[in-house]
């Protein structure tokens, strides 16, 4: 088996038992003599070549491509976002728990400009998924309106132009969108596609981390410390080996 | 359903760092201790292995470890008379949540205080007459840095704490920080190696005639056994240390250190996952009988306890002491109450600069990597001609290089997108250093702790309010300490200069540095002004000690963890040594 499926069936047994035992009594009494990995530390792999789960409607897919493929075009420094996988790392991480927000706190009185004001930038209590499902609706119905076609359809330059203006704040989106808001939680996640390990489905061929040179998931660097200043020349590794 | 335990001669609420050092120091001495973490077990083998840990996106972008807003969040404001609001997302407050808590994931910054820190409000009057502290609540701590001496050599011994002596008892060592306290003996092990960057800042900041140094580090260099009998091995500079867990026992941390030790006790029980809500008193308001809590089911319940030790974080300990009616809430209009008084942050600023044709390998990191220079610190400067009091330790490190954390570091005029980012991201990610300047802050009338009116916690309790904003003494002591790290950066000969100066800007939680959130329960001798005793023992409640980064008064220029430890060693050692013999308060207030 590889690796990475090997991760996998892991990932699966880990659903089992939890719902298997509900809840253990939590008192511990000496030292726990289990050995395992707990089950919610173990790699989670993104399921990669699957079928989208988020992006599930085709033009939203054309939407975010034409987007981040101008934030990470494809250069002489390395692929485009979308050949390294950023549209599949995005998909998984907006099916699991940051596109549900989990971690967020989303209760009430929702105050949205004083909360604004106090905190120097808008604070959102939809869920980055939800962002996501309003934000792609919402840059099509923009181009529809302001250049009569499909916002995938616009000419590199032109989606340049745009994004220029929605990271200035000078455009705003149809349906209550803050385009310059909208603008940031994409750069913020493709660049996090491009820059992550590969086990979450992007940075093939840890391409990213080429570009820059950073060696990857490493964990020993005790006989290069004293090559102080000199290239290290480090072949970059991945939590898991490409496949 | 409700659960009633039996009762404990301790209960211990929040098993971290402070809650470890309890919990280790009295069972010791043979008392029955119940701790309550409202985490989950988690250990180095089967949580954050080799082939787990180097994960950015995991632990330090997403924030696996860390205690999620929607279990428990912070509002603020600036000023009283705004509407705080909840801080929804990932910020400035990167909370424990786990056995081990902040602990854990913490960087490893292993600092002892200055014996000025202890003394702000006698120093500084006798040195500079008493207009100078005016418009700040300064106030002693109501103990000595040669008080603390033995408790701070006590938790180093524990931690394992790597560096190099600058004093010991009174002789100055070359290499070491000439302007630390006297210590008693040199560090448990030698310190860590230098990078490229942390070697030229020191050549720098030497030829500058300054004192540069190898700050004393969780990250520890060689193998070694604590005086619990807990074995740790050497720091690989991995660059994946602070919001992570290290993988290879050489992080200073409770599951490195103690609770290897702690768990095998048989006079203590662990409830894990399980919440303590508030602490609940006798009738009669003088003493508490024990703590309130809730399972991760949902079930109520009640540990009945001799003893209740506070140790859920500053800001959980201020909160746990309002929730449960002890003390009274400190009032800015007023001047009355201690709870919620004295609330400080850190004071930060950063310089970076780059290398052109060099390699700084900023993935070769360690979260206490760095050299330090302390002139500009505390009080080892005159502030005689100077309009402020406080400093910052500057220092130059090499914490880490990862990617997604790094990417807009780039020089003045780079772009975020494009090809032009990928270009300048390329180009400045290996030739990138930075300074981060570390300074003290002062307590003042209107930067203070309550909860929220409006907003609440999953079980329904009120959330924590922080009212806070920069005072000018805290900005006009970061201005100074900023322009002098840009002088270090010039000499060092880093070039596209990019200075953050923290303080410019009104405070929000998503803009700063730092971690360190300190007061709001404060130690002192005098019950007006202070929530605890010197031994941080309750005035009110006898039998509550409140033990964390809430005591202390003001803040130092440096990360609170070794002075939070070393508290806890000694309020652990009062407790065993003499409240246990006679319970009533330890000081006359
Ligand atoms: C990213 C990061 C880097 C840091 N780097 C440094 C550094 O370099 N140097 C330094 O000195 N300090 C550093 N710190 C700070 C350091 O982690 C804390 O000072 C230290 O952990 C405080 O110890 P504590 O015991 O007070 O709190 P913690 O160690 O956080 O423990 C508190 C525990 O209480 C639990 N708890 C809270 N509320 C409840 C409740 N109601 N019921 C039950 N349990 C509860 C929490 O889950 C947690 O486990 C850093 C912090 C962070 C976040
Ligand atoms: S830098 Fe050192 S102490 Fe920190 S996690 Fe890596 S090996 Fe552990």
């Amino acid at each position: 088996m590889k690796r990475r499926d090997l991760l996998r069936s892991f990932g699966a047994a880990v659903t089992t038992t939890a719902l298997a035992s509900p809840s253990a009594a939590a008192e511990l009494k000496g030292f726990p003599t289990q050995t395992a990995m707990s089950p919610d530390h173990l790699p989670k792999p993104a399921m990669k070549g699957g079928a989208f789960r988020v992006f599930t409607q085709e033009n939203d897919r054309k939407t975010l491509a034409a987007v981040f493929d101008r934030m990470i075009p494809s250069d002489k420094f390395g692929p485009s976002a979308s050949e390294a996988g950023c549209l599949e790392f995005l998909d998984d991480q907006l099916a699991g728990h940051y596109g549900e927000g989990r971690a967020l706190y989303l209760e009430g009185p929702v105050r949205p400009e004083t909360e604004e004001a106090i905190m120097g930038s808008p604070q959102f209590t939809q869920t980055p998924r939800q962002r996501y499902e309003a934000g792609l609706k919402a840059l099509e119905a923009y181009a529809q309106a302001t250049d009569g076609v499909a916002f995938h359809a616009l000419s590199p330059d032109r989606i340049d132009e745009i994004l220029a203006g929605l990271e200035e704040g000078k455009i705003d989106l149809p349906n209550g969108v803050q385009g310059k808001w909208f603008f940031e939680l994409m750069l913020q996640n493709a660049r996090e596609g491009y820059l992550a390990d590969p086990i979450y489905g992007g940075n093939r061929d840890m391409a990213g981390w080429k570009m820059i040179g950073f060696p990857g998931a490493r964990y020993d660097y005790r006989p290069y410390i004293e090559k102080r200043g000199e290239n290290l020349n480090l072949v970059p590794v991945s939590l898991i080996p490409n496949d | 359903m409700t659960i009633e335990r039996p009762k404990a001669d301790v209960v211990i609420c929040g098993l971290g760092w402070s809650g470890s050092v309890m919990a280790e120091e009295l069972t010791r001495a043979g008392l029955n201790v119940v701790a309550i973490e409202r985490g989950a077990w988690r250990d180095t083998s089967t949580d954050f292995p080799p082939a787990v840990d180097p994960d950015e996106l995991r632990w330090h972008t997403r924030r696996e470890l860390l205690q999620p807003m929607s279990v428990e969040t912070t509002t603020f404001r600036n000023r009283m008379d705004q509407t705080a609001a909840p801080v929804r997302n990932w910020s400035a407050y990167q909370f424990g949540w786990n056995v081990g808590g902040a602990g854990t994931h913490w960087a490893g910054m292993s600092w002892r205080f200055t014996p000025w820190d202890f003394e702000i409000a006698t120093q500084t009057r006798e040195r500079y007459g008493a207009a100078k502290g005016d418009g700040m609540l300064l106030q002693d701590w109501g103990v000595t840095y040669k008080d603390m001496e033995p408790y701070y050599d006590r938790f180093e011994r524990i931690a394992g704490t790597s560096g190099i002596a600058g004093n010991i008892n009174g002789e100055i060592k070359p290499g070491g920080n000439p302007f630390e306290g006297p210590r008693s003996r040199d560090y448990p092990t030698p310190p860590l190696k230098d990078t490229f960057w942390m070697r030229e800042f020191r050549e720098a900041s030497d030829r500058m005639g300054y004192n540069p140094f190898t700050i004393p580090a969780g990250n520890i260099s060689q193998a070694f056994v604590n005086p619990l009998g807990v074995t740790m091995g050497p720091c690989t500079y991995c660059g994946f240390c602070d919001f992570h867990g290290c993988g290879n026992f050489s992080k200073s941390s409770p599951q490195a250190c103690i609770l290897p030790a702690l768990m095998r006790r048989p006079n203590f029980t662990l409830l894990t996952e399980t919440e303590v809500l508030h602490a609940v008193k006798h009738d009669d308001g003088k003493t508490a009988k024990g703590v309130k809590f809730i399972t991760k089911e949902g079930v109520e319940g009640f540990q009945p306890a001799d003893i209740v030790v506070i140790t859920a974080y500053q800001m959980d300990n201020v909160r746990l002491m309002l929730l449960s009616g002890i003390g009274e809430q400190y009032d800015p209009v007023t001047g009355k109450g201690t709870i919620g008084r004295n609330y400080t942050y850190q004071t930060c600023g950063t310089v970076n600069g780059f290398f052109p044709d060099k390699y700084t390998n900023p993935f070769i990191g360690g979260g206490a990597l760095a050299v330090q220079i302390d002139d500009f610190n505390g009080d080892n400067f005159d502030h005689s001609g100077l309009d402020f009091i406080g400093g910052a330790g500057i220092m130059g490190y090499s914490t880490n290089g990862r990617p997604i954390q790094n990417m807009n570091n780039l020089r003045p005029g780079s772009k975020r997108w494009g090809s032009a980012w990928k270009e300048a991201y390329a180009r400045d990610y290996n030739q990138g250093a930075g300074i981060f300047i570390q300074g003290t802050s002062m307590p003042v009338r209107d930067a203070y702790l309550d909860l929220d009116p409006d907003y609440r916690d999953r079980h329904g309790q009120p959330l924590l309010r922080l009212t806070f904003d920069w005072n000018q003494n805290d900005k006009n002591m970061l201005k100074y300490t900023v322009d002098r790290s840009v002088e270090i950066m010039r000499e060092a000969g880093g070039q596209d200069i990019v200075v953050d100066n923290q303080a410019e800007h009104s405070w929000n939680p998503y803009m700063q540095h730092s971690s360190h959130t300190i007061g709001g329960a404060v130690m002192g001798a005098d019950p007006t002004t202070s929530a605890v005793n010197p031994f941080l023992q309750s005035w009110d409640v006898h039998n509550v000690f409140v033990v964390g980064a809430s005591a202390f008064p003001m803040n130092g220029g440096y990360n609170p963890t070794v002075t939070v430890g070393a508290l806890a060693v000694r309020a652990a050692q009062a407790i065993h040594q003499t409240y246990v013999n006679n319970p009533g308060p330890l000081v006359k207030g």
